[in-house]
């Protein structure tokens, strides 16, 4: 591992600098032109130079809910190829959802996933753990066990489906306790969405499709935030995708309540009339909801009510894609769309300058997912997980040039702005002028 | 007219019209001695159904037979798509076969429409209903029954609905006959109420170009045809309805509540009727339902809609006159 100049970056989007690469650490940072070798025992000589002009830096960024489908469905993902996706999409850690087959509910299997993350070597795989045994909601995962193992689960989750027995979320909510760990919802009432197949209104009463209504997420929230409040535990919420879900948490966290919130690129941008085309590649869990929907969760990822952006990236083979809407999968993948949907969605609007999405997509789910090793300023000492954006770039997006195994995305032909030229995971470069090395 | 028919919001008032028109020429093809047209020979068609939908499979195959086509069914059940064959893989294999026309009937909204526009297939897709969505010669066969019935067989030519009071009333939301009712009436120019227990409405309605109300007895006296749809008893066990009777009493239509329609009005139903329960058998066999009617009429409607689609620009009937010649 050699050292690396990046020049003339814009960190955080701010004032240009070099940034001396130098093993897996940052060695260095000044103002363009400046660093001041003298003394310092550093020295750029034999690094190699990396022209940043005009970039943006980052640290690289963490995706808290990534599927990456292996062991069990290899056919649409596996840890390799999505991890390959993930530096290609400018991430350094993904925490990998628990409903693989075998679920993630031993030991066993959150080390394995995590060990083929290492061997691998494109980013950091952190397992999230599932709260119940096979995700049936009915009997605690040895939760204590998969935080102890090598893996080190600290997230737990039944994502895909809801913990929706009270006892058994608050159970989880208590348990994690003695570990430090925190219990990620998947907001969804299963009786108000049996057949529901997307968001219940106007759309849905059009096209004769289930409808299912933004209640039964709501619903949820609001009793897993009472829960966390009564057993003073810290509760995650996965993918909000209503105005209603940010008004009730807003107002937890107007009272204290230890909750923190994600939303998907995709529920940024993309409404339930797209819907009409009856095309797979826009279902979805939770489904696309409205305008109004969209605006509000811009609005709080904007003001941090919701705290990060989390791609929920779904990956799923060709063909339960290419079938009529009711047969489909749910789920689109995001990885390597999710910086440009965020600078499109957030930044271009002036919601949110580069440090703030550097807060949402490293910082803020480093925190929640307890992984000190990421999301860390990007200064002198600090370890070398950076992403480097060409912010100036627009360009249709072409699902052929993905790194994943899977094509499922809404924005194919769509025109996105921003490029990830470079990620460095612990100073060895993952990707390079926009190829995966 | 677009290539295919998937909705009833697709058709202008003029096509739907010019379907209505064609349709009482074709009419007149069933009073005749042999009841055929020689219009679609040579062409192939295929009963794609995915439902079990007896009669609406055989009203296409009656109209299909009539206008000389040749006349492929399949039906889902015991056939490849029960071992897992996918819509595409199905319709792609029909289509080898030198299929022009598919006429879908299928459970998932959405279905004919995926078919017409992913390039599966090149044929002409005619949806013969697909889940809770839309069955359009459905539509198009209740308004010709009531232009019929309402302003008359020769009279009504070239005519729409226009000022037409049209009361829907049941399960609305499972309906793909009120949908496809609603927008086809609306283009037609009928002032369209739907009438159900709010369980039943969808919501997200109220962009539907129609009244919606929760009472009965209120709409039956401003109503030039009511439409009674089929309540299907598993409702009653999802808490759409406390009971049979409860939804009878307060939503079946019975002799008394067909007094109270205006004399002109007729009373119709999509079939298959379920008797006690949407309607008394006193309605259904009175001479102001037009239950009989609409099945003939569907005959009609499905070779006028599939001569137009199919037949291209010569003349559906020759002219007695010419024949006579």
């Amino acid at each position: 591992m050699s050292k690396i100049l990046i020049r003339g970056a814009k960190v955080l989007g701010g004032e240009p600098q070099d940034v001396l690469i130098d093993g897996g650490t940052i060695a260095a940072t000044a103002r363009q032109g400046e660093i001041d070798w003298s003394g310092s025992g550093l020295s750029a000589e034999g690094a190699e130079v990396v022209e940043a002009e005009g970039k943006v830096l980052l640290p690289g960024l963490v995706d808290l809910h990534t599927h990456l489908r292996e062991p069990g469905r290899e056919d649409s993902e596996t840890v390799l190829t999505g991890t390959r996706a993930a530096a290609s999409g400018g991430y350094t850690t993904v925490f990998a959802m628990a409903n693989t087959f075998p679920v993630a509910d031993t030991a066993g299997v959150v080390e394995q996933v995590w060990r083929l993350g290492k061997e691998h070597g494109y980013c950091d795989v952190q397992p999230i753990g599932a709260v119940t045994v096979g995700l049936d909601g009915r009997k605690l995962a040895e939760l204590g066990a998969m935080h102890e193992s090598a893996a080190g689960v600290t997230v737990f989750s039944d994502d895909g489906k809801c913990v929706h027995d009270a006892v058994i979320m608050r159970r989880a909510l208590e348990y994690v306790k003695a570990f430090g760990g925190v219990v990620a919802q998947h907001a969804q009432e299963p009786r108000l969405t049996e057949g529901a197949e997307m968001n219940e209104g106007i759309v849905s009463a059009e096209l004769g499709l289930g409808g299912w209504p933004a209640v039964a997420e709501e619903s949820i929230i609001a009793r897993d935030v009472l829960l966390a409040d009564h057993v003073g535990s810290r509760v995650h919420i996965c993918h909000l995708s209503t105005a209603g879900s940010v008004e009730i948490v807003r107002w937890a966290k107007s009272r204290g309540i230890q909750v923190t919130a994600e939303v998907t690129p995709h529920h940024l941008l993309l409404t339930d009339e797209l819907v009409r085309t009856y095309n797979p590649v826009y279902k979805v869990n939770p489904p696309l909801r409205t305008e109004r929907d969209v605006m509000a969760l811009r609005e709080a990822l904007a003001d941090g009510t919701i705290d990060i952006v989390a791609t929920d990236h779904a990956p799923h083979p060709h063909e339960d894609k290419d079938c009529e809407w009711a047969a489909a999968a749910m789920g689109m993948v995001g990885l390597e769309t999710a910086l440009s949907v965020v600078q499109e969605t957030m930044v271009d609007t002036g919601l949110l300058d580069w440090a703030g999405v550097a807060d949402r997509m490293s910082v803020k789910p480093a925190q929640i997912g307890q992984t000190s090793v990421q999301g860390r300023p990007v200064s002198a000492g600090e370890p070398a997980n950076l992403t480097l954006v060409d912010t100036a770039y627009r360009g249709l997006v072409e699902p052929a040039g993905f790194a994943s195994r899977s094509r499922n995305t809404p924005y194919e032909g769509r025109e996105l702005p921003g490029r990830v030229t470079h990620t460095w995971l612990r100073g060895k470069a993952t990707l390079v002028d926009g190829k995966l090395t | 007219m677009q290539r295919h028919l998937i909705s009833a919001a697709d058709l202008t008032r003029d096509d739907a019209v010019l379907i209505l028109d064609t349709a009482e020429e074709m009419a007149r093809v069933a009073d005749r001695p042999i009841k055929k047209l020689p219009t679609l020979r040579g062409r192939t068609i295929v009963n794609l159904f995915f439902e079990d939908s007896t009669r609406t499979r055989i009203s296409f195959e009656a109209a299909e037979k009539r206008l000389s086509a040749d006349v492929i069914n399949f039906s889902a059940k015991g056939s490849s798509v029960s071992k897992g064959e996918s819509l595409k893989d199905t319709a792609q294999t029909l289509e080898a076969m030198g299929v022009d026309a598919v006429v879908i009937r299928h459970g998932a909204s959405g279905a004919p429409y995926r078919l017409a526009n992913s390039g599966w297939i090149d044929a002409v897709v005619v949806n013969a209903g697909d889940g809770t969505h839309q069955h359009p010669t459905q539509a198009l066969l209740d308004a010709f029954t009531m232009r019929r019935r309402l302003i008359g067989p020769d009279a009504g030519l070239g005519q729409d609905l226009e000022g037409k009071r049209i009361t829907l009333v049941g399960d609305v939301l499972h309906s793909r006959v009120a949908r496809s009712n609603v927008d086809l009436l609306h283009t037609l120019g009928a002032e369209v109420t739907l009438v159900a227990p709010p369980t039943l409405v969808p919501v997200g309605i109220e962009t539907w170009p129609c009244e919606v109300s929760y009472d009965l007895d209120s709409t039956l006296p401003k109503s030039d045809a009511v439409m009674m749809l089929r309540v299907q008893r598993e409702r009653m066990n999802a808490a759409f309805f406390p009971t049979e009777r409860e939804y009878s009493r307060r939503y079946g239509l019975d002799g008394d509540r067909m007094a109270r329609m205006p004399e002109h009005a007729i009373v119709m139903h999509p079939g298959p009727m379920v008797r006690g329960m949407e309607i008394t058998a006193e309605v259904a066999d009175s001479d102001r339902c037009t239950v009989v009617e609409q099945v003939a009429n569907g005959v009609s409607i499905r070779m006028a809609v599939l001569y137009l689609l199919l037949g291209g620009n010569e003349p559906a009937v020759t002219h007695p006159r010419t024949e006579e010649k």
